[in-house]
Order: structure tokens, then C-alpha cells, then sequence
């Protein structure tokens, strides 16, 4: 196995407020990690600093044999790091299959074309499909994503986060505020999807995370302090006392 | 392919071309001619603006500027051809030169002033404008200041006997050049950078997690929107032979907003339905009053409070309705032509006062007499003044009772609609 | 150097000093200065609150003209230094409660769209009922003789009390700003624009009183300004965009960076005038003749015949250089 992203005493100051505080974590090849942590711990923050959409205060971020510190997302993305968001963050006056698309385009060289159809090009259109019957959103193409119930656009979030290829992938709440059979169908979609590839998800529904996840790592105020298997991490004392809470089984 | 098929893909495009190559026909004269030029020029100025307004989410106060340099730049080039300066460049074509020369500029300007969206861009492209309407007053050589320059289209060799010196051979020019202009934007909006333009208006978080650089996206839809522009400047310089500083500075800019606006963004064929009409009212309203942009501003000032997809827009909220039975749209008739014919009566007062009160403190003859709706009438008689606010005041009291009817019908019909579809 | 000799040769004709030019340019920069602060803060104040950038703000210049020079007939040009900018303000507040709020949910470009067509309007309405030539809007008599004279230049009374003014009402915005609890909450509402809403104040009516005041702070530079630049339709727009260039210089959303670019622009744009450097020297080193057209315009040009560009220019040269302004906490 081989370390795909790598974080090094990464911190991140907003203002006065220190939020991420010196975060060292690495994260295997076909790994599926889970990030957990109380509200406001930097979970989301982390993803931005990972992402490219904060600058980092300082510290490197290494996405393979690349330093993707302070690169800007677009070329992170093109490196093959694809994050979701936690708040629903799709393109709301399109339809859902031109949504998909969006995320499609450029992995398929199709790049800044303004002399080919996009409907011409049979690739995107199979690759589109494809990826709107994993999120079985196929039979609602047409609708605009903003007239979509919540649980399907959360599933329409994570089909534009997969759908440039892209081999690393970083969901942010995938299952927030869903129903459990709506969270069951999701879970399904995320262990499809995430075959072959590095996923890390951050995720508050712990059976979900202990389900899902090879390893797990507990950041609380913006600082790691375990990183380990399910097992390991439901027997961590300073897990329970900080995070889990004593009452855990 | 079919040839339903061929007609749904290419009947629209088919009807236009027929429209543009038939419109000599009934009108013929000089001025009719002059009109019809100046809708194909402002269709293309629109269209290539609404590039940028209407699928890039950019708003630009100083587009005119590459409608006006290419302009420029082709009464140049033709002077240079007849004193045989340059070599010979088919005067057919020349659009595609000017178009290139915007081209250019654009890449160099929105280098600047792409990097941002929203607000700002608007501002910094308020403040190119206002830089290039300053050099055309300072650099005289090339812009002869508040005269312009002026050319002649009739230069170099005469293929087929096509000289462009009579009206229609240059409305087929435009005419021609609106066509091919209107295809290649429509194709663009269908191709990975029209739809990701679309994203980046939407959504530019978002675009830069999938792979592209939104400035990137933005910078490229201002050249391609600079180019089509420019397209039409040159379209311009043709048509009347003579540039000068009033087809770079931000009256103009601000007119195309109004028109693309007014049309609808939203729609493909909104900023094309915008440059027609407005054009045309403009001709006829400069006849007639000195106040239409006064109008116009009102007009456009509404459609931004109440009808934010403009007059396409109104026209396509109708579209479930017609798809599911056209007949339910025989119901709204009435109610319609009410509520329109309370707004007329209302304008009727309301524009005769303005046209009133507009005379009265632009009088310079001291007689204080105009003509108001074909009456000559004395602007110190008080008798018109009571009587447009009394007409004024029926409108308004027409339009208290009538809307709340319109909007009653128009629930009604959508509602029932609905229901015939969720059957 | 090519362009000291220039200046010289230029001032001798006149007949007065480099120091002479230098103070009278820098006493008309700075009032010129403060006149575009009274719009730029206003502006800078709704932009930072309300996110709107108000086209309008130098309608506003306009009507409080126009509405001094109506009121000053009637009843003289102390009361209308206090009543054109009251009218101006209510016009304002109205114009917000009644238009603008209706657009605030299509988002910022419609409300700049909504500004835009506004100040269309404004300036035709004022075609309207003011004719499309210049109106008599004079220095009051009270104030029209020479004050002081120093340095051989005389300073007239009028433009001193503008300046006193304008001071005056900086000093009187500071302290609204610092010293006020309703400065306090304005103050927290731009340094973070997005928490305005959770300030637990009724926000419509904070927005609506912010633009108010805004346009009645443009119109207080019309008030003092329309006289001395002339009271014309067509003033608003000449305006309009140099006021946007300095809060872009200054950085979005920042007043002292307002108030730095406004008398940099200010005394800039003088300087450039009365000093009018020639650029033929500037040119010749580059191998420019007057034997082409084009060189022959490079060599006619002087700083003074280029003043008009200036605050563009810089303004690009800052968007290359330093896109987020001189002050400005938020990227342009
Ligand atoms: N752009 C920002 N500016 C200032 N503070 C921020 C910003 N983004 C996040 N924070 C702060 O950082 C902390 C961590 O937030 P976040 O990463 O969203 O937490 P989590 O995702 O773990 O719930 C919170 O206290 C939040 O207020
Ligand atoms: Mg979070």
C-alpha cells in the first residue's frame, strides 16, 4: 500500500482563531478513511484546505507525488481529488443530467470546446448515463436540480463529486438529514462508488462510519487525536471521553 | 434524418433566413431599408451581448467599446484601401476583420477584467468604457474626436456587379452577416464551453471543483462576446459609412443593455425579439416625442421589478399552458386585453403630462404651443393639463380593478393546467 | 530631464511658480478631493451594508443641485443647505423601500441593474422639468468675494467654506462611526457584510435608512459642489464612473480607503491640469515624431489633456497590481 494524500502539520488561522492546529494524516490507496468530530471541530475546514478553496496558514498537503499546497481546486480537481459539500452545492437552474454532465466534461477532454456539440460527443453522453443510473437519478434527467427533493439532490451532490474519475474522493455529510432508509440507499451508493478508488468520508451516523470505514480518525478542535481502525478507535478512552461519549457501546 | 426532424432542428433557422432575405420586398424605400439594417446590427450586438449578460451572468457598462473600435478600425481600413495603403480585403468580409480586432482587444481587456464576477466586473467594465470614450477625444488622428471619421464602402474590385453601394445590397450584407453570426452563437451556447459558461453563472464555486477555471470561462465567453461585437460594429461602420464617439461610449453600452434586457436573457430568442422591437420604436418614437429614453429607462426599470426574464420571459411562462391545451390561453384573452387596455389609458394621462411638462421647460421659443395627440394645444391653458390628469387617473383606477382580475384568470388557467397534466 | 524643462518653459509663460501651481493645486485637489469622498462614502456605506453598488449615487449629486438651486431662489442657500440633501435623502429612502427591496431577491446584479436603469430615469426627469441646459445655480453672494491671498493666489471664500464643510462633515462621520452606538453596528456590519442579519435590528429599515443617508451625503457635494461645477443633466454621468474608480482604488468596502483615493484622485486630476506637463519631451525619447497623425497627437499630448483618463488608468494599473485596492479587505 502506498500513501496517496499525505498532511503535514497542517494549521489553518481564521483571523485570531486557530481552527486546524497542526493536522499530520495519511491516507492509503483504496483506503476508505472516516473523518469524525464534534460541530465546529474543522472537519469541513479541512476539506477546504485539501481542496484548494482556503489558503493554508501552514503546513503541506501532498495529493500523491504531487504538493498540492495552495494550488487552486480546479487543478487540484484535474490531479484526481473530487470533494462533495456539505451544504447541497449544485448548479441549480440546470437540469439534473446537465449537472452530472458539468462534472464529466473536463475528464473527458472535452476542455474550453466551443466548436463541438456537446451532445455530439458519445463518450460524455455514456459517461453521464452511466453515472445517473448509480445515483439512480436516471428516470428524473430532465427536472431542474432545484426542484428536486432534498435527498436526491444530496445524491446528485456526491454523482457531480464522481463524475470526472476522479480516484480520490471526499464526502462531506454524505447522510445528513436524511431518513434511514434514505441514509441505507446512500451507504449502498458510497461502498458502489468507492470501489477501486480512495475514499474519505466525513460523517456523523456512526453506524454508518463504523460500517464503512477501514480506518477512522477523531479530530476535536481542529487537532487529530486518534487516527486507527473501528475497533481500535470504539475501544480509544480519549475518543470516548472526548467525542463518543461515555455512554458508547 | 427525417424530414420532421430536419424541420423541428432547422425550421426556425429556415423561417429567419426567409424573413431576412424577404423583408425588401415590402419594404423597399430608403428608410425602411435603413431600419431593417439596423435590426440585423443591433440583433448581433444584442445576441453577443447576451453572451456575456445572459449566459455568462456577466453585466458589462462598457461593451460598446468593441462594437465602436471595430467600427473604427473598418472606415480605416476602407480609407486605406482607396488610397491604397493596404492590400485588398473583400469589403464582404470585412466583418470578420473587425470582428478579429475586438477579438484581440477583448482578450487583452478581460484579462484585466474577467478575474471577478457580479458588482465588480460591472464596475471595472464602467471603467474601460469610460477610458475609451476619453481617447477618442484626445487621440484626434485616429478618432477625430466628436466628428468621427467617415469612409467609403464603394472601394476595389466589383465581383458579379456587387458593389454595396445601394441600400439593399448592403441590407443583404448585414442581413447575411446577422444570419451566420446568430447560427455560430446559438451553435456555441451547444458546445462543453457554452454549457460550463452556464455553470459559471450559476454556480462558480462549484465549476472550479469539476475541473475548470471559472476565470478562465469568463475570460474566454468576453473574447468570444468581443468578437461577435465587434461583428456588429463593423455591420455599423458599413451601413452608414461614418463612426464616431457615440458607438463606444456608454450611451450605447447602456442602450444594448436595455434592449437584451427588455428581450429576456433567459432565452435565446429574447435579445433578438429586444433589438427588433426596440429598434423599431426607437425610429418611430424619436419622431414623435424627446422624452423616449425617459421611456425606455421606465420601461426597463419595470421589467426589472416585475418581470425579471423580460418580454421572452412573460411569453414562455405561458409555454405549460400551450403544452398541455392551447385553448385554456383562449380564456386569458379577456382579461388581457383589460388590463392592457387600462395601461394604455393610464399612459395616455401620464405620457401627456410628461410630454407636457417636458415642452414647458424645454420651450425656447417662449410660445409655450406643441402638438399633443395631433391637437395643437396652448401649454398655459390649463385646460389639457386637467384633462390628461383626469384620463391618468381613470387608467390608474382601471388598472386597481383590472390586475387582480388578470392574476385571478392567469391562477385559474395554470391551476387548471396542472390538473390536466396530473391526470 | 526632458519633461523638467517642459514644465518650467510652461510655467514661466505664466508668470507663476512652481510653488504657486503646486499649492493652488493642491488646495482645488483636495476640495475636489472631499466633494468625491461625500459620494464615495455614501457609496461605500450602501455597498458595504447592503451589497448594492448604487449606479444612481450620482443622480443623487444631481438632485441635490438642481433642488439647492430651486430652494436658494426661493429662500437663499443656507436653508438649502440643509433641505436638498433632506429631499434627497427621503427621495433616496423611498426609492429603497419602494423599488429597490422589491429586486433585493433577484440578487446584487439586478439591484445594480434596478440602479442603473434609476439613473436613467433621474437624468431624463431632470430634463424634464429642468430643461437640458445648464441652470444659474450661483455661488451666494454672501460668499462670492476673495478671502485670503497667499503666495500671489487668491483663495476665494466660497471654496475655503466647502472645504470647512466637507472637513466638517468627515469629522462629524468619524465621529458617527467611532463615538455612536448606531456607528458601532455599522462598523460591525462592514468588517463582517454577512453577519448584518444577525445584528437582531430590524435589517429592511437599517437598509432603507443606510441608503437614505447615502444619497443625502452625495447630495450635501451637490449642494456645495453644483455651483462651482455646473448644475447640468449631464453631471451626474460625468461623475458617476470616477466615483465607482475611487472606491475600487480605495478597496471595496473600506472608507478610509475612500477617502485616501478620493483626494489622491482629487489632487491628481489637478495636478494634471494646472501643471499640464507636456509629454512631446517624454515621447521624442522614444523615437516619436510629429511627422506621423498619431505621433503628432503623442506629441500634443499633455498631462492636462489626459487628465480625463487618469483615474481609469490607475485604476487598471491597481486591478494588475494589487486587485484588492489600497485598503480593501476583500479581493476586488
Ligand atoms: N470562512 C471562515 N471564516 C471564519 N471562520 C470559519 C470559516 N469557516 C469555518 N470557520 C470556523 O471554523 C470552525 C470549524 O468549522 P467547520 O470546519 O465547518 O466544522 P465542522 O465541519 O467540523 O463542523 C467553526 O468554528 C467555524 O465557525
Ligand atoms: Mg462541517
Amino acid at each position: 500500500m502506498s500513501a496517496v494524500l499525505e498532511l503535514e502539520h497542517l494549521r489553518k488561522n481564521f483571523g485570531a482563531t486557530e481552527i486546524i492546529r497542526g493536522v499530520d494524516l495519511t491516507i492509503q490507496a483504496g483506503e476508505r478513511h472516516a473523518i469524525i468530530g464534534p460541530n465546529g471541530a474543522g472537519k469541513s475546514t479541512l476539506y477546504n484546505l485539501i481542496s484548494g478553496l482556503h489558503e493554508v496558514t501552514s503546513g503541506k498537503i501532498r495529493l500523491r507525488n504531487h504538493d498540492i499546497t495552495n494550488r487552486r481546486p480546479f487543478e487540484i480537481n484535474r490531479l484526481g481529488l473530487s470533494r462533495s459539500f456539505q451544504v447541497t452545492n449544485i448548479f441549480p437552474r440546470m437540469s439534473v443530467f446537465e449537472n452530472v454532465r458539468c462534472g464529466v466534461l473536463w475528464s473527458m477532454g472535452c476542455k474550453y470546446s466551443f466548436w463541438r456539440r456537446v451532445n455530439g460527443n458519445v463518450e460524455v453522453q455514456q459517461r453521464t448515463e452511466e453515472i445517473l443510473e448509480s445515483i439512480h437519478l436516471a428516470d428524473k434527467r430532465h427536472i431542474p436540480a432545484s426542484l428536486l427533493p432534498y435527498a436526491d439532490q444530496r445524491a446528485l451532490e456526491i454523482g457531480i463529486t464522481i463524475a470526472g474519475g476522479a480516484d480520490v474522493v471526499l464526502l462531506d455529510e454524505p447522510t445528513a438529514g436524511m431518513s434511514h432508509t434514505e441514509t441505507a440507499r446512500v451507504v449502498a451508493l458510497i461502498r458502489e462508488i468507492s470501489q477501486h478508488k480512495t475514499l474519505v468520508v466525513v460523517e456523523h451516523d456512526m453506524s454508518v462510519v463504523f460500517d464503512l470505514a477501514d480506518r477512522i480518525s477523531v479530530l476535536v478542535y481542529g487537532e487529530i487525536i486518534a487516527s486507527d481502525t473501528p475497533d481500535n478507535i470504539r475501544g480509544n478512552r480519549a475518543v470516548r471521553e472526548a467525542y463518543l461519549g461515555t455512554d458508547f457501546v | 434524418m427525417s424530414m420532421k426532424g430536419l424541420l423541428n432542428n432547422y425550421g426556425v433557422w429556415m423561417v429567419a433566413a426567409l424573413i431576412i432575405l424577404l423583408v425588401p420586398i415590402p419594404f423597399g424605400s430608403g428608410f425602411a431599408l435603413s431600419i431593417a439594417s439596423q435590426m440585423t446590427i443591433a440583433i448581433v450586438f444584442a445576441l453577443a451581448y447576451n453572451m456575456l449578460l445572459g449566459q455568462g451572468g456577466m453585466l458589462s457598462f462598457g461593451h460598446a467599446i468593441f462594437f465602436g473600435l471595430a467600427g473604427y478600425f473598418t472606415i480605416h481600413y476602407l480609407n486605406w484601401m482607396g488610397q491604397g495603403v493596404v492590400s485588398y480585403f473583400p469589403v464582404s468580409l470585412l466583418p470578420l476583420l473587425g470582428g478579429l480586432v475586438s477579438m484581440v482587444l477583448g482578450v487583452l481587456i478581460g484579462l484585466v477584467s474577467t478575474r471577478r464576477a457580479g458588482t465588480t466586473f460591472a464596475m471595472i467594465s464602467l471603467g474601460f468604457g469610460e477610458m475609451v470614450t476619453a481617447l477618442t477625444l484626445i487621440i484626434v488622428s485616429f478618432f477625430n474626436g466628436e466628428e468621427g471619421i467617415q469612409g467609403d464602402r464603394w472601394v476595389g474590385p466589383e465581383p458579379l456587379g456587387i458593389t454595396f453601394g445601394s441600400d439593399v445590397q448592403v441590407y443583404y450584407l448585414a442581413g447575411a452577416w446577422c444570419f451566420a453570426a446568430a447560427v455560430a452563437m446559438y451553435a456555441i451556447t451547444r458546445t462543453p464551453f457554452g454549457r460550463m459558461c452556464n455553470a459559471v453563472r450559476d454556480n462558480p464555486e462549484r465549476a472550479q471543483f469539476v475541473g475548470y477555471n471559472t476565470q478562465r470561462v469568463r475570460w474566454l465567453a468576453f473574447t468570444l462576446s468581443a468578437f461577435f461585437s465587434g461583428i456588429a460594429g463593423t455591420l455599423h461602420a458599413l451601413v452608414f459609412e461614418h463612426v464616431g464617439f457615440e458607438t463606444v461610449d456608454i450611451a450605447r453600452s447602456g442602450f444594448v443593455l436595455f434592449m437584451v434586457y427588455i428581450g429576456g436573457t433567459g432565452t435565446f430568442l429574447g435579445p433578438v425579439l429586444g433589438a427588433v422591437l426596440i429598434t423599431w420604436l426607437t425610429s418611430i418614437l424619436s419622431n414623435f416625442t424627446e422624452a423616449w429614453y425617459l421611456y425606455f429607462g421606465i420601461i426597463f426599470v419595470t421589467i426589472v421589478m416585475y418581470a425579471p426574464g423580460g418580454l421572452a420571459g412573460l411569453i414562455f411562462m405561458h409555454e405549460p399552458i400551450w403544452l398541455t391545451d392551447p385553448r385554456l390561453l383562449r380564456r386569458l384573452l379577456w382579461p388581457y386585453a383589460l388590463g392592457l387596455a387600462s395601461v394604455l389609458v393610464a399612459l395616455v394621462g401620464i405620457i401627456g403630462e410628461m410630454e407636457m411638462i417636458y415642452h414647458l421647460s424645454n420651450d425656447i421659443t417662449g410660445e409655450f404651443v406643441m402638438n399633443l395627440y395631433g391637437f395643437d394645444i396652448s401649454l398655459r391653458n390649463t385646460v389639457p393639463w386637467v384633462i390628461c390628469a383626469i384620463i391618468g387617473a381613470i387608467g390608474l383606477a382601471l388598472c386597481r380593478k383590472s390586475f387582480p382580475l388578470v392574476a385571478q384568470h392567469w391562477h385559474q388557467v395554470m391551476h387548471e393546467a396542472r390538473e390536466r397534466v396530473l391526470q | 530631464m526632458a519633461g523638467c524643462v517642459g514644465l518650467s518653459a510652461a510655467l514661466c509663460q505664466e508668470g507663476v511658480s512652481v510653488v504657486q501651481v503646486l499649492l493652488f493645486s493642491l488646495f482645488n485637489g483636495l476640495l475636489y478631493g472631499m466633494l468625491l469622498f461625500m459620494l464615495s462614502s455614501g457609496l461605500t456605506l450602501i455597498f458595504s451594508m447592503m451589497g448594492v453598488l448604487n449606479f444612481a449615487h450620482a443622480s443623487f449629486f444631481m438632485l441635490g443641485a438642481y433642488f439647492a438651486y430651486e430652494i436658494s431662489r426661493l429662500i437663499g442657500f443656507w436653508p438649502a443647505l440643509f433641505f436638498a440633501p433632506l429631499g434627497a435623502a427621503v427621495i433616496g429612502a423611498v426609492i429603497e423601500r419602494y423599488g429597490l427591496r422589491t429586486v433585493h431577491k433577484f440578487g446584487h446584479v439586478a439591484e445594480l441593474l434596478f440602479t442603473f436603469g434609476l439613473a436613467f430615469v433621474i437624468e431624463e426627469l431632470v430634463q424634464m422639468i429642468w430643461g437640458k441646459t445648464n441652470k444659474p445655480y450661483l455661488i451666494p453672494s454672501s460668499m462670492d468675494f476673495t478671502l485670503f491671498t497667499w503666495q500671489g493666489l487668491d483663495y476665494s471664500a466660497y471654496r475655503v467654506f466647502m472645504l470647512l464643510t466637507s472637513v466638517g462633515i468627515f469629522v462629524a462621520l468619524y465621529w458617527l462611526l467611532t463615538r455612536t452606538r448606531v456607528g458601532l453596528i455599522i462598523q460591525a456590519a462592514l468588517s463582517h457584510p454577512q453577519m448584518v442579519g444577525a445584528l437582531g435590528h430590524n435589517v429592511p429599515r437599517i437598509f432603507m435608512y443606510t441608503f437614505g443617508f447615502g444619497c443625502g451625503l452625495a447630495a450635501i457635494g451637490g449642494v456645495l459642489g453644483g455651483n462651482v461645477l455646473g448644475t447640468e443633466p449631464a453631471m451626474a454621468i460625468q461623475l458617476g464612473p470616477i466615483v465607482f474608480v475611487v472606491i475600487v482604488i480605495g478597496g471595496l468596502g473600506s472608507l478610509g480607503g475612500a477617502l485616501i483615493a478620493s483626494i489622491f484622485i482629487g489632487i491628481l486630476t489637478n495636478a494634471a491640469v494646472s501643471y499640464d506637463v507636456p509629454f512631446g519631451p517624454f515621447f521624442a525619447l522614444f523615437g516619436v515624431s510629429s511627422a506621423t497623425d498619431i505621433g503628432n497627437d503623442l506629441v500634443r499630448m499633455t498631462s492636462g489633456s489626459v487628465s480625463s483618463v487618469l483615474p481609469y488608468l490607475i485604476m487598471v494599473l491597481m486591478l494588475i497590481l494589487r486587485p484588492r485596492g489600497l485598503f480593501g479587505n476583500r479581493d476586488v
